[in-house]
C-alpha cells in the first residue's frame, strides 16, 4: 500500500481529515527549507506538498511566486529538491511527500529520469498544475511505473462532463481547487466547498483534499469537517517572506512557521468534533 | 516523411508535430475548450465572417497596399523589394487583425471584459481599440520596463479607456505580463476573454491568431499576381512570437518556390546572453500554455530575453514556427540590435517610412540578402508596424535628446 493510501486510511479510522501543508523547496535557502520540512510532521502535517520552484508560476499568487523567486535566487534546482526529499526520508518513512509545480522543470530534467529519481528519493505523488489530463499521458506512464501517483485537480469550473475526464487516470487523491483564481487569493464559503466535494465524490472513491484560500485554523477546521483533507500553502509561505524581510535569524523563522503549522493542525483536528 | 501540405495543422488537440498543445491549469481548461469550439463554429458562420470582412475594410482599412520600395531596391542593387504595408492599418500595426477577430469571438461568447498582455504596446493598443469599439471593459498587462520604453502607447491605451496594469514580477517584460494576464484570466473566467497577442498560448490560440492574421498573406498573393503576374521568390518578416510572420507566410506554405525568412532578434548577438532568438538559442520546453522552444537554463528555468525592440523581447516563440523550422520549410535567421538600427535609418531615408523597431529586424535581413540576389528576384517584407512609438528609444540609441 502506498504512503498516501495508508495515511488516508489511518485518518479515516481516526475520523479526521488530513492536514496538508505546502512549502517551496529551497525557500529562502536550502538549509532553512530542509529544517522546516523536517519539522512539519512534528507540527501536525499529515501530508507535505513540496513546491518545485519555477520562474513563471502563472497559476500562483504573489506569496508563492515570490517564494519560488527567492528559492531560485538562492540556487534551488530540481536536483536539490530531490536531495531534500532524500534527506527528509532519513528520519521519516511515513509522511507522504507530493511534489507540486509546473511541467517545464520536469520536462527539462527528462520525464523518465525524473520519475525514477523522485521515486528513489521517496516522493509519493506529483501535482503538475499546467498539465491537464489532455497532455499528461507522457508523465503518467513513467510516474505510475515508478509507483508515483499523479494527482489531478478539480476546480469550480469542472462540471459533470469535465469531471470524468479529470478522474480517469487520477490516483492518490483529488485536489479540489476551491476558487477560480490563483493561490493566496479569495476564499470560498465552507458550504460551497462542501457541495463541490460531495459532487466530486459522486464520481470517485479517491479522497478529496481542498486547497486555495485556507489561511486560518478556523477555516481549516471548517474544511476538515467537509473534506478528506485541507491544504494550506500561501499563509505558511508568507511567514518565510516576513522572516526574510525582517532579517530575523533563520531558526526563529523556522520556529514561527512550525508554531503556525501546529495551530492550523489543531484547527484541522478540531474540525469533526 | 514528405508532407502533402504544410497547411493542415494543428491536429485536433492543437499539436504541430510535438509542439503546441494546451498546458493550462484545470480551471481554464473548460474555457479554452469552449473558445476552440466557438472559434470553429464562427469560422463557418457566414454572418460572423461578413462582419469580420466589413470591419477589416471599413475600420482597419484593408486591404493594406503592396508597395514597390523603389529607392531601397536601387540602394541595395539586387532583389526587387516590396513592402506589405501593415503599418498603414488602423492603430499602426498588424496586431489589429487578430484583435478584431478575437473581440468578435468574445462578444459571440457573451464576455463583457477583455484582457491582453503587451510588449511594445501595439497589441495592447489594438486590444484597447477594439474593446472601445465594442464597448467592452479592457485591462492590459504590461511590464514596468516596457511601460518606461513605450510611453506613447501607454497613454494611447489610457485614452482608449483601457486600464494598464504595470507588471513588476520577474523581468517586468512581456513574459511576465503574460503570466499576470493568465492569473487574471483564471480569476475572472466567468466574464473575461483573453485576447492573446501572438501565435502562442494554449490551443486554439496559435491557430486562431494565425487564421485571423492570414489575411496578410492572402492579400499579398492576390496583389502580387495582379502587379507582377507571378508569386514572389521570397518573403521576409520579423519574429518575436511570430504573428506577422505566420500571417504573411501561411497562405504561401504550399507554394514550394517561395522561400521564407523569419528574422529573430539577436540583441547583442546570439552568442551572448542578451538576445531573444528562441530558435537560434533556445531548446524545447513548456510555457504559457504551449510546448515550443524557450530560452531557458538546463534546469528548465526561463531566462530573460533581450532586444532593443520591446515587441520581440520574449523568450519563446509560436509552436507552429518551431514545427516549420524543424521541417525546414521556413528559414529562421536573426538580426542584432545594431543591424536593426541601421536598417531602421535606411528605411526612413530611402522610403520615407519610419518602421517599427520590430519590423527593422526583418528589414535588416533584406539589407543583408538583397544585394546578392538577381534583379528579377522579388522579395516581400512584411512592414508589420510603424515606428512612431520607437522614436524615444531610437533617439537614445543615437545619443540625441528630444
Amino acid at each position: 500500500m502506498s504512503r498516501l493510501q495508508s495515511t488516508f486510511e489511518a485518518l479515516r479510522a481516526d475520523n479526521r481529515a488530513a492536514f496538508v501543508t505546502f512549502i517551496t523547496a529551497g525557500d529562502p535557502d536550502y538549509a532553512t527549507s530542509l529544517d522546516v520540512l523536517k519539522g512539519l510532521p512534528g507540527a501536525g502535517a499529515d501530508i507535505i506538498e513540496l513546491g518545485m520552484p519555477f520562474t513563471d508560476p502563472s497559476a500562483d499568487g504573489p506569496a508563492i511566486d515570490k517564494a519560488a523567486q527567492r528559492a531560485i535566487a538562492a540556487g534551488a534546482n530540481m536536483k536539490k529538491t530531490l536531495q531534500m526529499v532524500t534527506e527528509f526520508r532519513k528520519d521519516n518513512a511515513s509522511t507522504p511527500i507530493v511534489l507540486m509545480g509546473y511541467f517545464n522543470p520536469i520536462f527539462a530534467y527528462g520525464l523518465e529520469r525524473f520519475c525514477s529519481d523522485a521515486a528513489a528519493a521517496g516522493v509519493d505523488g506529483l501535482i503538475i498544475v499546467d498539465l491537464p489530463p489532455e497532455e499528461d499521458a507522457e508523465l503518467l506512464e513513467p510516474a505510475n511505473a515508478a509507483g508515483i501517483d499523479v494527482i489531478r485537480l478539480a476546480t469550480p469550473t469542472s462540471d459533470d462532463v469535465r469531471l470524468p475526464v479529470i478522474l480517469n487516470g487520477a490516483s492518490g487523491f483529488v485536489y479540489y481547487v476551491a476558487v477560480a483564481g490563483v493561490t493566496g487569493g479569495k476564499s470560498a464559503t465552507a458550504d460551497d466547498i462542501g457541495a463541490a466535494v460531495e459532487r466530486i465524490k459522486r464520481h470517485t472513491d479517491l479522497p478529496v483534499a481542498v486547497g486555495f484560500g485556507i489561511r486560518t485554523p478556523e477555516q481549516a477546521a471548517e474544511i476538515a469537517a467537509r473534506a478528506d483533507g485541507a491544504v494550506v500553502g500561501s499563509a505558511i509561505v508568507s511567514l518565510i517572506e516576513e522572516g526574510v524581510n525582517a532579517e530575523e535569524p533563520r531558526a526563529q523563522t523556522v520556529e514561527k512557521v512550525l508554531n503556525f503549522t501546529q495551530s492550523l493542525a489543531n484547527g484541522v483536528r478540531s474540525g469533526r468534533n | 516523411m514528405a508532407l502533402n501540405s504544410y497547411r493542415t495543422g494543428p491536429d485536433e488537440k492543437g499539436h504541430f508535430g510535438q509542439y503546441g498543445g494546451r498546458y493550462v491549469s484545470e480551471t481554464l481548461m473548460p474555457l479554452v475548450l469552449q473558445v476552440e469550439q466557438e472559434f470553429n463554429e464562427a469560422m463557418k458562420d457566414k454572418s460572423f465572417l461578413a462582419e469580420l470582412d466589413e470591419l477589416n475594410r471599413q475600420y482597419i482599412g484593408r486591404p493594406s497596399p503592396l508597395y514597390y520600395a523603389e529607392r531601397l531596391t536601387e540602394e541595395l542593387g539586387g532583389a526587387k523589394i516590396y513592402f506589405k504595408r501593415e503599418e498603414l492599418n488602423h492603430t499602426g500595426a498588424h496586431k489589429i487583425n487578430h484583435a478584431i477577430g478575437q473581440v468578435l469571438l468574445a462578444k459571440r461568447m457573451g464576455k463583457t471584459r477583455v484582457i491582453a498582455e503587451t510588449g511594445a504596446g501595439q497589441h495592447g493598443v489594438a486590444t484597447a481599440t477594439v474593446a472601445a469599439r465594442f464597448g467592452l471593459k479592457c485591462t492590459v498587462f504590461m511590464g514596468a520596463v516596457d511601460i518606461e520604453r513605450q510611453k506613447p502607447n501607454v497613454f494611447r491605451m489610457k485614452l482608449l479607456g483601457a486600464e494598464v496594469k504595470p507588471v513588476t514580477s520577474g523581468s517586468a517584460t512581456l513574459k511576465d505580463a503574460m503570466n499576470d494576464a493568465l492569473r487574471d484570466w483564471v480569476t475572472n473566467v466567468h466574464d473575461t476573454f483573453y485576447i492573446i497577442g501572438t501565435v502562442a498560448g494554449p490551443h486554439p490560440y496559435p491557430m486562431m491568431v494565425r487564421d485571423f492574421q492570414s489575411v496578410i498573406g492572402r492579400e499579398t498573393k492576390e496583389q502580387m499576381l495582379a502587379m507582377e503576374g507571378r508569386l514572389p521568390d521570397s518573403l521576409v518578416a520579423c519574429l518575436g512570437g511570430g504573428s506577422n510572420a505566420l500571417g504573411l507566410f501561411h497562405p504561401f506554405l504550399d507554394d514550394a518556390d517561395v522561400a521564407m525568412y523569419a528574422v529573430e532578434a539577436a540583441g547583442h548577438g546570439v552568442e551572448t546572453d542578451k538576445h531573444a532568438a528562441s530558435i537560434a538559442g533556445g531548446s524545447p520546453g513548456v510555457l504559457h500554455g504551449n510546448r515550443t522552444y524557450l530560452l531557458q537554463t538546463e534546469d528548465g528555468q526561463v531566462e530573460e530575453a533581450h532586444s532593443i525592440s520591446a515587441g520581440l523581447d520574449y523568450p519563446g516563440i509560436g509552436p507552429e514556427h518551431v514545427w516549420l523550422h524543424e521541417t525546414g520549410r521556413v528559414h529562421y535567421v536573426n538580426a542584432t540590435d545594431k543591424e536593426a538600427m541601421d536598417a531602421f535609418q535606411l528605411c526612413c531615408r530611402t522610403e520615407g517610412i519610419i518602421p517599427a523597431l520590430e519590423t527593422a529586424h526583418g528589414l535588416a535581413h533584406i539589407v543583408r540578402m538583397a544585394p546578392d540576389l538577381p534583379k528579377d528576384h522579388i522579395s516581400v517584407l512584411n512592414l508589420s508596424g510603424r515606428g512612431d512609438k520607437d522614436i524615444f528609444t531610437v533617439a537614445k540609441e543615437l545619443g540625441e535628446e528630444i
